[in-house]
């Protein structure tokens, strides 16, 4: 119980930091979007520990998987529409 | 100066109110009233063994069907704008860079694997955690991959489209068979419920998910077809 709730609460911890990384990062706009994938997969976790695998699965499939790729993907198309 | 004080105010209200909703919380020590209904029935009437696909496709079946529905408007709006866009403006092929060798051979060793995952998820959704909503990510992830591998390489949106109705169609037809063979709309009992663990139990389950799994599958990946073969945006 208790090491449950130590493991939510570094999650919490690691998941507000990631959230702030990807919204006030200054680095450049790939390590945002990466970080926010990475938030979406900590939520997944998160979803496991509170005994919810169903939800962990949606998270864990679209929300940090397809839409991480997805922003990807048109940050690629944005790039090469510069260079022209 | 006032603004960045407003914020510390809203911050600081938002924080009391969540700190005070954590700190009263109590779980409760047994189900209520619902909960206890699905937790003490499924097995006996549903014959799944994951109550969350039981209540998902046959207690709140058509609520399911609800979400399938909005999810097939965003994919057909989706189509529509990006179809427009295509049509008034055609282009000449732009020279794409080559996928990376790495990402080419990567995806002919995944690929397989990633598709029989979404199908064992869809399939096995009233035994395992998932079902056909994730299934159907699962699938279309797949697709993505084979996307960004094979840029130049074109979708049949036939054949997306054919998976997609046709997968709907038996969905709602299911579940009007429900009404005239068993108790109701979506009752999965038009099928024998079987040995409870097994892969052909439950009644129709299975195949309802199945249909939800493939649907998804082709929406999300209809989207993402369209997505790229919008050269210019």
């Amino acid at each position: 119980m208790t090491l449950t709730l130590i493991m939510a609460v570094l999650l919490g911890v690691a998941m507000v930091l990631l959230a702030l990384m990807a919204t006030r990062g200054k680095r450049s706009l790939g390590i945002s979007i990466l970080s926010a994938g990475l938030v979406s997969l900590l939520a997944s976790v998160m979803y496991l520990l509170l005994a919810a695998p169903d939800v962990a699965m949606t998270e864990a499939a679209i929300g940090s998987g397809l839409t991480t790729f997805l922003f990807f993907f048109v940050l690629g198309r944005v790039r090469r529409g510069e260079h022209d | 100066m006032i603004k960045r004080l407003t914020l510390i105010l809203l911050l600081a209200g938002l924080g009391s109110i969540f700190a005070s909703l954590t700190l009263n919380y109590v779980g409760d020590q047994d189900l209520n009233l619902t909960a206890s209904y699905y937790a003490e029935h499924t097995a006996k009437d549903i014959g799944a063994a994951n109550i969350v696909t039981a209540i998902i496709v046959t207690y709140r079946g058509l609520d399911t069907l609800g979400e399938v529905t909005v999810l097939f408007l965003t994919a057909a709006i989706v189509g529509l704008v990006l179809a427009q866009e295509k049509s008034t403006r055609e282009l000449p092929q732009r020279k794409l860079p080559p996928a990376g060798e790495l990402l080419i051979t990567g995806t002919r060793l995944l690929l397989p694997l990633i598709l029989l995952f979404g199908a064992y998820v869809f399939i096995h959704g009233h035994l395992t955690p998932g079902g056909g909503f994730q299934g159907g990510a699962i699938v279309a992830s797949a697709i993505l991959l084979l996307l960004l591998s094979h840029p130049l390489q074109r979708f049949s949106h036939g054949l997306i489209a054919v998976l997609e109705s046709v997968s709907g169609v038996a969905f709602v037809v299911i579940g009007v068979l429900g009404i005239l063979l068993a108790g109701g709309f979506l009752d999965n009992r038009i099928l024998p419920i079987g040995t409870f663990g097994d892969l052909f139990s439950a009644g129709a389950i299975p195949i309802i998910y199945s249909l939800i799994g493939l649907k998804v599958g082709a929406e999300f990946s209809s989207m993402l077809v369209s997505l790229s073969e919008t050269e210019e945006l």
